[in-house]
């Protein structure tokens, strides 16, 4: 995983609440057996008619050329349903490094961590500001300092982050190493429990 | 100090806590499937690491596969490489497949506690989020992502920081024509589809206590749709009474001794919990979804909500946003509503104890000529069943048509799906744009609502038929 520590860009407004894993990737992208290329298909019945590249739909927000960057921020309980990881590998395959919602789904969240895309948890209120703000506006994300600032207004809030899970962003590792390292203890568990 | 049911299982399973972080939680059991776990295995290669505890870990296949002519190859490419693959993956690391053309296949959140896999006390983890199924013995169960998924073979531990608890009472006796099914998409109604975010449930109460462990898993299963991270039930009598015998139950003194450890797992009297909620059971009537979230859901004879009556904005637009996909009215009601599919099946309701809930309504009856009616089994075991019961007859005589196991129009993976703008009453758990088949328009219902309509070929209220 590589390390993450500050974000800033441009962001895409998705005011839209309880977005599920089956509109992030629908079910019929899933039969790859590897990690990449999934972002060609985030949000793909949102996105195009009929299925057809060739026909993008106007009004839906990736196809706006008024929108771009590494930052989508998005309604409330965001990531819900199908615990489907492909959700975050799509995210991060089309160029996202973090998320903004006011509030995102427990499967989601920890999928997204996995695969160093930032989920960052604001107040209603704040996102609320951010989608009312300009479409030319930037955003920035410290993760050091658990901040996001809308750049414009120089307003800013902080976000929690469990310090585990902060440090391992920050450093690029993943819990895998971790888990890893303390194989003697879980083997004296497995004995102990027996 | 009082202890929750999760509290005492939560324990026993914590390896270590890292400050300021998650613990270190031991998985028990580990179900894998075709579709979440290729990159994991991947990510394990590419590591050279091997699978630590192959022995704790069951494979099948079932989200991809065709419900029709299983001892066929599979035609689509993709799905065929992908079930493959996980035949392969399962010889390389030792772990035991129950594939395709296995008398044991079917959904992994149907065959676990049919062969008894799945057991009281136990941490339980699937790349999928109903793994909340398994909930239902009392065990501590929830879905994952693939890098979990990885993280459990390669260490049979996961990361873990420890929910907030609800407990969400249900007591009385439960209304003529509502089942399982009713209580939890009522509950999901109540608190909406993110209302238990961040919390694992356990479910109490005396109506709870007399359901059934297949109407126990239906409930438990769909805990993942508002939001929380799993749910559970105390084992009881009724729970012992199903494991007995059970291929990969305990057997001889082993079972006494599980048997006294099974019966410390309950809820102290004095327990504390984050939440709690109340029901009583006679305010559930038959349900149905009418929204593209489960928590859309109404009694089956009452209107769909004015949306100009909903106070809050937001909730204003996802309601008008749903309404506009489904092809609906607000404020009308949904009686009488002509469908043209009905899917009974999924994790939810695919078990024999469904089946037998329907035939039972529909025997000497006849499905309307205007709707297609699918059966699916979530098993091998539960298809061998229906035939052994003569419930495949019944079916045939009302029309319906019976497939193969697997979790087939559940989800547009396979090539069950409804066709674009077409109304289905489904006995699935989600009711997501495009969930099945893009276009496709999904009602939730009980298998006795589906049932019914797919007798008269139009939403109804089962307790007509029940006279
Ligand atoms: S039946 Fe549906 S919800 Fe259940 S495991 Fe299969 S796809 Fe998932």
């Amino acid at each position: 995983m590589k390390s993450l520590t500050t974000i800033h860009s441009r962001f895409v407004p998705l005011p839209e609440e309880n977005v599920d894993t089956d509109q992030i990737i629908p079910a019929r992208f899933l039969k790859a057996t590897t990690r990449d290329g999934f972002g060609k298909n985030l949000f793909r019945d949102w996105r195009y008619e009929q299925d057809d590249e060739t026909k993008p739909k106007k009004d839906f927000v990736l196809n706006n050329e008024n929108y771009s960057g590494e930052i989508l921020v998005a309604g409330k309980n965001f990531g819900c349903g199908s615990s489907r990881e492909h959700a975050a590998w799509a995210l991060e395959d089309y160029g996202f490094k973090a998320v903004v919602s006011s509030f995102f789904a427990d499967i989601f969240k920890n999928n997204a961590l996995n695969n160093g895309v930032l989920p960052v948890t604001v107040s209603e209120d704040f996102l609320q500001k951010i989608f009312a703000g300009d479409a030319k506006a930037t955003l920035s994300i410290d993760l050091s300092a658990q901040a996001i600032t809308i750049d414009a207004t120089g307003e800013q809030e902080r976000f929690e982050i469990n310090a585990y899970k902060k440090t391992c962003l920050l450093n690029g590792y993943d819990d895998i190493d971790y888990l890893l390292s303390i194989r003697q203890e879980i083997e004296l568990f497995e004995t102990s429990a027996n | 100090m009082a202890k929750t049911l999760f509290d005492k299982i939560w324990e026993k399973h914590v390896v270590k806590e890292i400050e300021g972080g998650p613990s270190v939680l031991y998985i028990d059991k580990h179900f894998i499937h075709e579709v979440t776990s290729p990159q994991a295995f991947k990510g394990l290669e590419k590591r050279g690491l091997r699978v630590l505890r192959p022995q704790q870990v069951v494979a099948t296949a079932d989200h991809n596969v065709p419900t029709l002519n299983q001892h066929l190859p599979i035609k689509d490419e993709l799905s065929r490489l992908q079930v493959q693959q996980l035949i392969e993956n399962c010889k390389k690391f030792d772990i035991e497949l129950y594939g395709l053309g296995h008398p044991y296949q079917g959904i992994v959140h149907v065959i676990g506690p049919e062969l008894g896999i799945t057991q009281p006390g136990m941490t339980i983890v699937c790349g999928d989020s109903h793994t909340s199924t398994h909930g239902a013995f009392g065990a501590i169960a929830f879905g994952i992502g693939t890098s979990e998924v990885e993280m459990v073979f390669a260490s049979q531990c996961l990361l873990q920081s420890k929910p907030k608890l609800m407990r969400i009472n249900i007591e009385g006796e439960l209304n003529k024509g509502v089942v399982s099914k009713d209580i939890i998409l009522y509950i999901i109604a109540k608190i909406s589809a993110s209302g238990a975010t961040g919390y694992f449930v356990e479910y109490a109460g005396s109506a709870i206590r007399s359901l059934s462990m297949e109407a126990r898993m239906t409930i438990c299963n769909m805990s993942i749709e508002m939001g929380a991270r799993g749910g559970m039930i105390a084992p009881d009598e009724i729970t012992f009474e199903y494991m007995r015998g059970r291929r990969f139950a305990p057997q001889g003194e082993d079972w006494n001794i599980k048997l006294q450890e099974w019966k410390t797992l309950h809820s102290d009297a004095d327990a504390t919990f984050d939440h709690e909620i109340n029901i009583n059971a006679a305010d559930i009537e038959p349900m149905i979804t009418y929204g593209t979230n489960p928590g859309l859901g109404i009694a089956v004879n009452a209107a769909v909500p004015a949306t100009d009556s909903i106070p809050d904005e937001g909730e204003r637009k996802n309601i008008f946003k749903a309404l506009e996909y489904m092809g609906l009215e607000a404020g009308k009601p949904l009686i009488g509503m002509p469908v043209q599919h009905v899917f009974i099946g999924s994790c939810t309701n695919s078990r024999i104890e469904d089946l037998r809930m329907v035939a039972a309504l529909v025997k000497g009856r006849r499905k309307n000529d205007n709707v297609q009616v699918m059966i699916v089994p979530g098993s091998q075991q539960v298809s061998k069943q229906v035939i052994e019961e003569g419930l495949d007859k019944v079916f045939e005589a009302a029309g319906f048509e019976i497939r193969q196991a697997g979790c087939s129009a559940c989800l547009g993976m396979n090539e069950d799906k409804i066709p674009a703008g077409e109304y289905c009453i489904s006995t699935s758990n989600r009711n997501f744009e495009g969930r099945q088949g893009a276009g496709a328009r999904t009602l939730l219902a009980s298998p006795l609502t589906a049932a019914a309509a797919a007798i008269t070929g139009v939403v109804t209220d089962v307790r007509e038929l029940l006279q």
